[in-house]
C-alpha cells in the first residue's frame, strides 16, 4: 500500500532508501552512517542494502566531507551528506559559503553543483552543548544555497528526494525533536514543489508563519485559540530559500495579522526577513506590526533552560493576543 | 640539428652521492628548507644528473618543447604584471620562478586528467589548452571564472586557500569509483598546507585510496610569511604521517617535475593511492601585485634563486648538447612578443560585462527571490531617460 505511518526519521530513510534505487550517482556521505545508520538511524540499513560505495562512512573531518561532495558533483554524482549535529556545521561553513554556493555562477552555469547538506536541527531534546542550533538563517543568507525544512513525515520523504533532484545545494535541515513523530506518507502521491508554501491550517483573524520544529507548536497554538474563539490560520514555510512570500501575503491580506514564529534567534533572523518583505507587501493590509517570537540573542542554553529559551505554546498566544490587540 | 642523433647521446652521469649541486646549500640552514632528498636532474648549471628512482627520456623536441611552454608562459606573466600596472588587470598573482615546477607537471598529465589550481598555476593552464586571456577575466574584474572547467578538465581558479584540494580528493573518489584509469592533481603552496582542508583532504585520498596528486609549490613564502612560519619539519615528510609518499623535487628542474610526476601519476592510476609532491622552489616576484617583498625579504636571496632559474637552465642544456639553436630561439623570441601583444589587445577588448549578468547563473534551477530582484533592477534600468545606468 502506498499510504503507510512512519515517524519522520524513518520517512527520511524511505526517501534516501528510495533516492539510491532511482540514481545509482546518488551517494550518501557522513560520519557514522553506515553500519550504525547515523546518530538518528536515518541512514539505518542504508549501507548493508547499497554497500559501502554508495554509503560512505567518512573521517570526522566535516569540511572534509563537504569538500569532497563537492568534488564528487564534479565528477556527476549526487552526493547527500549528513552532518551529525547543526553546531558541527560550522568546520563546513566555509566550503558550503566559499565554494558549493558560488561555483555554479563562477563557472558561468557551465557545472552544476546538486549536493544535498542533512543537518539535523533544534532543541528539545536535552542535548548538551552545540546539538541544538538553528542556523538556518546564515545559510538563508547566502546566495547560491537553497534552504528548506520540512515538518511532517510526508513533506520529509518527498522533499529530501526533490532536493536531491535539484541541480543546486540544497541545505535540508531536519527538524531533530520531530524525528520521532508518526505522520501519513503516501509514497504514490504528486507531491507539491519544493520550495511552496503549504496552509496547515485555515483561519480567519491572523496568520502564524512557521517551518520545521516550529510548525507543530503553532497548529496547538492555534488550536488553543480556537478554543478561546480566534480563528488562527497556520502556514508552514518549509522553505526558507526562496521563501514563499506570495502565500504569506494571500493569508496576510485575509487576516490582517502575522506572527512568525521559529527557534533561532530573532535578531537577524527569519522572522526579521518575513516581517520586512510582508510589511512592504501588505503594509495597507496590517492591521499590526508583523510579531516574531522565536530565540533570544544569547547562546542556546543548557537543556535545563531551554523550555525557557524555545517558543512554546504561551509564548506563541502571547504574540497573538498582542497582535490581536492593536 | 638531429633530433635522433642528440636524444641517443649519453647524458653526463653523475656519482650516486647525496650531495647535489652547489646550489643545495643555499637552504641548508634550517631543517624545514634543507634539502637532503631533493630529485634533481638538471643542475642550474644545466648538466644532466642521473637519479636512481626517477628518470626520464625525452627527445629534444619534447625537450624544445617544454623550454617554449616556460619561455611563453613567462613572457604572458610579465605580460598581465605590466598590465596591472597599467591599471588594466585589477590584481595580478604571477608565477615568475616557478615555470619548471608547473610545465613539467603539467606535461606529465593527460588529457583525461583533471587540475585543481590555486590562482598562480598558468603555466599549468597553458599545457592544458586553456586561452592565457581567459585566466585575466576574473583579475580583471569582468568575471569570476571566465573558462568551463570542463572543455580542459582544468578546474575554476581557487581563491580560499586550500579549498580545491579537497575538490581534487573528491573528484578523485569519482574517478575510482567510475572505474577511470585517470588522475587528478591539485595544485597548492607551502601555505596552503598549514591549512586544515589540505590537512583532511590528504586524510580522506589516503583512506578512500583515491588517484590523487597532491602537487605543491613551495615557493618559500605565504605572502610575508617564510616557510618556518609554516612548518618546523620539510613539508614532504608529512605524507608519511598520512600513509603515502611523499617526494621533493627540484622545483626549478622541468625535467625532474615531469619525472616526478609521472611517477606519481602512473601510482594513482595503478590504483595505489595519493602521493604529495613538494617541489621546491621560489617565488621570484611578489605574492600579487598588492605586495611588496622588499619589505620583508633580502634581495640576496633572490639573487641566489635567480642562479637557479628554470629556464637558463634548460637554455644551457639545450645549447649544451645542441638541441636548439639560433634560429629556434629567435622564433621562441618572435612569438613570445606575438603572445603578449595578443593578450594586451585581448585585455584591453574585454567587454564589461551586461548588467543583468549579477543574476545570471545564481542557481541552475531558478529562485523566486532572485527573479524578483532581477526584474526589480531591470525596471530601474528602465526608469532612465536614455536607458543607461551610470
Amino acid at each position: 500500500m502506498a499510504v503507510q505511518k512512519l515517524p519522520l526519521a524513518k520517512a527520511l530513510n524511505e526517501s534516501l532508501r528510495k533516492a539510491l534505487e532511482s540514481d545509482p550517482k546518488v551517494l550518501i556521505m557522513g560520519e557514522d552512517v553506515g553500519k550504525l545508520g547515523g546518530v538518528f538511524r536515518v541512514t539505518d540499513g542504508l549501507q548493508k542494502d547499497f554497500g559501502e560505495d554508495r554509503v560512505i562512512d567518512t573521517p570526522l573531518a566535516e569540511s572534509g566531507i563537504v569538500g569532497t561532495a563537492i568534488g564528487l558533483a564534479l565528477r556527476g554524482y549526487r552526493p547527500v551528506v549528513e552532518i551529525q549535529f547543526d553546531g558541527f556545521v560550522f568546520p563546513a561553513y566555509d566550503q558550503i559559503v566559499t565554494q558549493l554556493a558560488k561555483m555554479h555562477a563562477r563557472a558561468l552555469g557551465k557545472i552544476k553543483l546538486p549536493v544535498v547538506v542533512r543537518i539535523p536541527y533544534g532543541g528539545g531534546i536535552g542535548a548538551v552543548e552545540h546539538h541544538s542550533e538553528s542556523p538556518e538563517a546564515l545559510f538563508a543568507h547566502v546566495a547560491g544555497l537553497k534552504v528548506v525544512s520540512p515538518s511532517t513525515s510526508s513533506d520529509a520523504y518527498w522533499m529530501l528526494q526533490q532536493a536531491i533532484q535539484s541541480d543546486d545545494p540544497v541545505i535540508f535541515f531536519e527538524p531533530k525533536r520531530r524525528y520521532w513523530d508518526k505522520g501519513e506518507v503516501d509514497t504514490e502521491a504528486i507531491p507539491g514543489e519544493l520550495h511552496k508554501a503549504r496552509v496547515a491550517r485555515e483561519g480567519s483573524d491572523l496568520t502564524l508563519a512557521a517551518y520545521g520544529p516550529m510548525v507543530k507548536v503553532c497548529l496547538e497554538a492555534a488550536a488553543a485559540a480556537q478554543e478561546e474563539g480566534k480563528s488562527v490560520e497556520v502556514l508552514d514555510l518549509r522553505s526558507m530559500s526562496p521563501i514563499d512570500f506570495d502565500t504569506i501575503q494571500t493569508s496576510v491580506e485575509k487576516t490582517r495579522h502575522l506572527v512568525v514564529v521559529h527557534e533561532a534567534p530573532v535578531f537577524y533572523g527569519s522572522g526579521a526577513e518575513i516581517a520586512a518583505r510582508i510589511t512592504e507587501r501588505c503594509f495597507y493590509h496590517l492591521e499590526a506590526p508583523v510579531l516574531r517570537v522565536g530565540g533570544y540573542h544569547a547562546p542556546y542554553p543548557p537543556a535545563r533552560l531551554e523550555e525557557e529559551y524555545l517558543p512554546g505554546l504561551d509564548r506563541v498566544l502571547d504574540a497573538v493576543d498582542r497582535s490581536l490587540a492593536y | 640539428m638531429t633530433v635522433e642523433s642528440t636524444a641517443a647521446r649519453k647524458t653526463t652521469r653523475r656519482s650516486s652521492g647525496t650531495k647535489r649541486t652547489a646550489s643545495a646549500s643555499a637552504g641548508a640552514k634550517k631543517s624545514q628548507t634543507s634539502e637532503p632528498e631533493l630529485v634533481q636532474l638538471l643542475t642550474p648549471e644545466g648538466e644532466r644528473v642521473q637519479h636512481p628512482d626517477y628518470d626520464i627520456d625525452l627527445s629534444a623536441d619534447e625537450l624544445r618543447g617544454l623550454y617554449r611552454d616556460m619561455v611563453l608562459t613567462r613572457r604572458f606573466d610579465a605580460e598581465a604584471t605590466s598590465l596591472q600596472r597599467q591599471g588594466e588587470l585589477g590584481l595580478w598573482a604571477s608565477l615568475l620562478g616557478q615555470e619548471a615546477a608547473q610545465i613539467g607537471s603539467a606535461r606529465a598529465l593527460r588529457d583525461d586528467d583533471y587540475v585543481f589550481p590555486t590562482y598562480r598555476e598558468h603555466g599549468v593552464a597553458w599545457c592544458r589548452g586553456v586561452d592565457p586571456a581567459n585566466l585575466l577575466g576574473m583579475f580583471r574584474g569582468v568575471n569570476h571564472g571566465g573558462w568551463d572547467p570542463n572543455s580542459n578538465n582544468f578546474h575554476l581558479y581557487t581563491i580560499v586557500i586550500g579549498s580545491q584540494t579537497l575538490h581534487a580528493t573528491g573528484y578523485a573518489m569519482g574517478v575510482a569509483k567510475d572505474g577511470a584509469d585517470s588522475a587528478v592533481i591539485a595544485y597548492f603552496g607551502d601555505g596552503a598546507s598549514s591549512q586544515g582542508d589540505v590537512a583532511e583532504s590528504f586524510t580522506f585520498s589516503a583512506v578512500y585510496n583515491a588517484p590523487v596528486v597532491f602537487f605543491c609549490q613551495n615557493n618559500q613564502w605565504a605572502i610575508s610569511e617564510p616557510t618556518e612560519k609554516q612548518m618546523r619539519v620539510p613539508l614532504y615528510q608529512r605524507a608519511q604521517g598520512f600513509g603515502f609518499p611523499g617526494v621533493r623535487v627540484d622545483g626549478n628542474d622541468v625535467l625532474a617535475c615531469l619525472a616526478v610526476t609521472r611517477w606519481a601519476l602512473e601510482r594513482a592510476r595503478r590504483g595505489e593511492g595519493p602521493t604529495l609532491v613538494e617541489a621546491f622552489t621560489y617565488r621570484m616576484g611578489a605574492h600579487t601585485t598588492s605586495d611588496d617583498p622588499t619589505k620583508y625579504r633580502a634581495d640576496e636571496e633572490r639573487e641566489a634563486w635567480e642562479a637557479k632559474d628554470p629556464i637558463l637552465r634548460l637554455r644551457a642544456y639545450l645549447e649544451r648538447e645542441g638541441h636548439a639553436d639560433a634560429a629556434f630561439f629567435d622564433a621562441l623570441e618572435e612569438e613570445s612578443e606575438t603572445l603578449g601583444k595578443r593578450v594586451r589587445e585581448a585585455v584591453r577588448s574585454m567587454p564589461d560585462p551586461d548588467h543583468m549578468a549579477i543574476f545570471e547563473n545564481v542557481y541552475a534551477d531558478g529562485h523566486a527571490l532572485v527573479d524578483e530582484e532581477r526584474a526589480q533592477f531591470a525596471a530601474y534600468q528602465a526608469s532612465f531617460a536614455d536607458g543607461e545606468v551610470k
